[in-house]
């Protein structure tokens, strides 16, 4: 640490490998000073301006925004706010093609400009001193800063660090050629980017402030070196011009001889590395309040007739600033097809910047350089077949290499989409330099290539991640699902289960309501047995009584009578008893009291009605016998008269009692349906119940 | 001759010796192989698509590793062939036909979109759903979780008003492909 410090100041830099020479063109605008452009007539604000995510809209269309105000706003510590550049009306927000190599849309605030240029409500702080860590830092992240120096990672979160900082390193190497915006703001606004410093310094408490700077800029060097003569911390360390000099990990590597390992942050060697155009930004927002609302634009190229530096408000479009420094629009005859009306325009520098779809493309926080180049200085911006040719294995790319990568080796995985290799030949230790592309004999877009297969590999994680995602869901489903039906199965074991033993509680237990229907059950069954015995039994019994009536009848017969007659009369008799139905041959019954009584028992299940009714037919048809016996007396021929007519009495009688019987019968299926109902319905049956106790 | 025979003997005793030891070490130091399910598992695009035939990329792969053909993934496409023969050791032949992706809707990545107008909250597709993307309940308006849809086109066909229909990703800045001749033809436009 102390051998470092020491060799800084005897300004004995490290030197990283390879790097490039490019012709500077840094003349084209280092001697012009930062010019004021007059308003343009609509800002065109993209949501996300940097790496992490967009915030939430605070405005909508139609509304009348100041110069300052927040126009999104985020809970997402990676989202940092879009601010207004100058007053005016909303007047659409939609998506608008924006400053990035795809070309694509994104979501954007166009801002009709009033031209009054009116501040919002500004706190000025005298003394930053006073405030306090997490003041600045709110103060940083509400004015919407990210790094300038082009990758745009948001500040607030770089200067918020724990661990302990031995170096703060300022980046004003501006390595790129043609670039010269960081070397007129460090001429113009030197005090106010040492305030940057200053603020940095009390939120990081580095042991010692470097300021990398490229010994192309005498003039900023001067300034630099003048305004830091009486701060002993900061060191302005010139260094040799070499592109990259200005990418983090090569800075780091000429100031400190410090490696960043491959996958790891400067943070985690101590190391915090900001743009000095951030810095600037930085006082700008603590001191000043003022947010994020403009930067330093050089637009330059042969291309443009008054190269110069400008301060653009964000949000302007390209257009605005080639206007107001003379934009020569090329026309090139000898293509005609289609016709080139305006010649390329390349945002960001000659090495890292990409060509802009169109010139309403809007400036946001990283967009350092415009470049307008001409034909004879910049063919390959015209052309866009590829010249490429085979390559040739020189090995220069890897020379000229700052990151000690093997380009070739790279280019040739890249083009065969061998993931696996690129990730083995530390493809995103790359930094897009440009410097294995610009030292190609073959002209082959070497980065172009790098670029495509980080993207394709961000993509294959991201998918890779998705399909895991999706896996883990596809499982979670299927055991859900699997969960689902076993407790589906367990219910309804349980259920049955529950039935099953319910059931067997139920036949258990006869006061229950439950039991009643098993009860009533039993009892029609039991009366359909008792109905089966009682016809059974009756008719034996008809059968033994018509059988005795016969022989009483013949013995009567062959006493007195011929034996023709008698024979006659039992076939009679016989045929009715045949005949007769069940219930008539009751009635032929000798012995009331008895037939009575057999009656009584196996009819007590009956209604009484029904009894009622039979025993009035019996009776009646008992009438009749009675009678008939006194009068078959008399004579033979008399009797056999007579027996037809009680025969036919008989049938009435017979007839009579079937339809009694029938009818007690619906009588008592009535009553045994109205019981069953009764019983359903939970309710006491005393009289059906006490019957059938008293047939039991 | 008794030398040859201390040399057959020294050897024979020193390879029963070693073969003994291997035998030992293979027992006792056993080391279960990751099983080629779980290896075909992760070679397969877990869309869950069921269009192989098997109820997702699991039973699939458990079918390959039984000697299912390897070429009916048709979101994997050919890649996923060349893996699984690479893995598997076999030949890689071209994707079944049957298996082929649907040419209508392009060679991007597509995800379900419910018309949400016209949705009857029937919960069908919900229940077609393998990944348990799609959000709602019964007689409610139902929705794709578009960050969980994996385009696998099952939630499509069960829909009964036909409210569903497979619309390709939008290009963004963050999925967006550097593509030299794309960038070349538009800015000619």
């Amino acid at each position: 640490m102390e051998s470092i410090i020491e060799r800084i100041l005897q300004n004995k830099f490290w030197n990283f490998h390879g790097g490039i020479h490019p012709p500077e063109q840094k003349t084209l605008t280092s001697g012009k000073p930062i010019k004021q452009l007059p308003l343009p007539k609509q800002l065109i604000l993209p949501l996300q301006q940097h790496i992490g995510r967009q915030g939430d809209l605070l405005v909508k269309v139609g509304d009348k925004v100041l110069k300052g105000q927040a126009l999104t706003q985020s809970s997402n510590p990676m989202a940092v706010p879009v601010h207004a550049p100058t007053s005016g009306t909303i007047s659409a927000i939609r998506k608008s093609a924006i400053a990035h190599p795809s070309g694509l849309s994104e979501l954007c605030i166009f801002i009709d400009v009033d031209g009054d240029d009116t501040w919002k409500t500004r706190e000025i702080c005298e003394d930053f001193t006073k405030l306090n860590k997490q003041k600045i830092i709110q103060k940083i992240a509400d004015a919407g800063i990210a790094g300038m120096g082009g990758a745009g990672f948001p500040t607030h979160i770089k200067v918020n660090t724990k661990p302990e900082i031995n170096f703060l390193i300022i980046n004003a190497a501006e390595c790129e050629p043609y670039i010269t915006a960081d070397d007129l703001l460090m001429c113009e606004q030197s005090e106010a980017i040492i305030d940057g410093i200053k603020i940095l310094e009390q939120l990081l408490n580095p042991a010692f402030i470097l300021i990398g700077i490229e010994d192309n800029k005498p003039r900023a060097i001067k300034a630099l070196q003048h305004a830091t003569k009486n701060i002993e911390k900061i060191s302005v360390c010139v260094l040799p011009t070499k592109y990259p000099t200005g990418g983090e990990k090569q800075l780091i590597k000429i100031l400190t001889g410090k490696e960043v390992k491959s996958g790891t942050l400067p943070i985690h060697s101590g190391i915090v590395v900001q743009n000095v155009a951030t810095c600037f930004a930085i006082s700008d927002a603590v001191i000043n309040d003022i947010p994020l609302i403009r930067r330093v634009v050089t637009v330059t190229g042969q291309a443009v007739s008054k190269p110069q530096n400008v301060w653009a408000l964000l949000g302007t479009p390209v257009n605005h600033l080639l206007e107001h420094t003379g934009f020569v629009t090329e026309h090139d005859s000898s293509k005609a097809n289609p016709p080139v009306t305006s010649p390329p325009v390349i945002m960001g520098g000659p090495l890292m910047g990409f060509s802009i779809l169109n010139e309403f493309v809007p400036i946001v926080k990283t967009s350092n350089c415009i470049l307008a180049p001409s034909r004879a200085e910049m063919p390959s911006a015209f052309d866009n077949n590829s010249s490429e040719v085979e390559c040739i294995r020189c090995g220069q790319c890897a020379d000229v290499c700052p990151s000690q990568l093997l380009p070739q080796e790279l280019q040739w995985s890249a083009k065969a989409k061998d993931h696996q290799q690129l990730n083995k030949l530390n493809l995103f230790d790359c930094i897009d330099c440009g410097a294995c592309a610009y030292v190609c004999p073959s002209k082959i877009p070497l980065v172009q290539y790098y670029r495509i297969a980080k993207a394709e590999i961000r993509q294959q994680q991201q998918l890779d991640l998705k399909a895991e995602k999706a896996k883990s869901r596809f499982e979670a489903r299927k055991l859900r699902l699997e969960k689902d039906k076993n407790a589906r199965e367990e219910k309804h074991k349980k259920a049955a289960a529950a039935r099953k033993i319910a059931m067997s509680k139920r036949s258990a237990d006869g006061g229950s309501a439950s039991s009643a229907v098993a009860a009533a059950l039993a009892r029609v069954k039991a009366k359909k047995k008792a109905k089966s015995n009682d016809e059974l039994s009756v008719f034996s019994i008809e059968k033994a009584e018509s059988s005795s009536v016969l022989s009483v009848s013949s013995d009567e017969v062959t006493d007195e009578k011929s034996q023709v007659k008698a024979a006659i009369a039992r076939a009679k008799a016989k045929r009715l008893a045949k005949k007769d139905d069940v219930s008539t041959l009751k009635v032929a019954n000798k012995d009331s009291e008895e037939k009575e009584k057999t009656i009584k028992t196996v009819k007590t299940v009956d209604d009484k009605k029904a009894k009622i009714a039979a025993a009035v037919a019996k009776a009646k048809a008992k009438a009749k016998k009675e009678q008939q016996p006194e009068q078959s007396l008399p004579s033979s021929n008399e009797k056999e008269v007579k027996a037809t007519s009680t025969k036919t009495d008989d049938k009435k009688a017979r007839i009579a009692a079937a339809v009694a019987k029938a009818k007690a019968k619906a009588k008592a299926k009535k009553t045994q349906e109205k019981d069953q109902l009764a019983v359903m319905s939970n309710e006491a049956h005393a009289p059906f119940k006490s019957s059938n106790e008293e047939s039991e | 001759m008794i030398n040859i025979l201390i040399a057959i003997l020294v050897l024979g005793f020193i390879s029963a010796l070693f073969g003994a030891l291997l035998g030992y070490a293979s027992v006792r130091f056993h080391v279960e192989g990751d099983p080629i399910v779980e290896q075909l598992d992760a070679l397969l695009p877990q869309t869950q698509c069921g269009q192989c035939g098997y109820p997702g990329c699991k039973p699939y792969a458990e079918a390959v590793a039984n000697g299912e053909a390897i070429n009916k993934c048709a979101p994997g496409g050919e890649d996923t062939i060349k893996k699984i023969a690479n893995l598997l050791g076999v030949d890689v032949e071209p994707i079944d036909e049957s298996h082929e992706l649907d040419s209508t809707l392009g060679n991007g990545p597509t995800v379900a979109f419910i018309i949400e107008e016209d949705c009857i909250g029937c919960t069908k597709c919900i229940q077609a759903c393998p990944v348990d993307a799609i959000l709602g309940a019964a007689k409610q308006m139902h929705t794709i979780i578009i960050d969980e849809c994996t385009g696998c086109d099952l939630c499509v066909a069960p829909c009964p008003v036909d409210c569903i229909e497979m619309r390709p990703i939008p290009e963004t800045i963050q999925n967006w492909q550097w593509d030299l001749n794309k960038i070349a033809v538009k800015q000619l436009d």
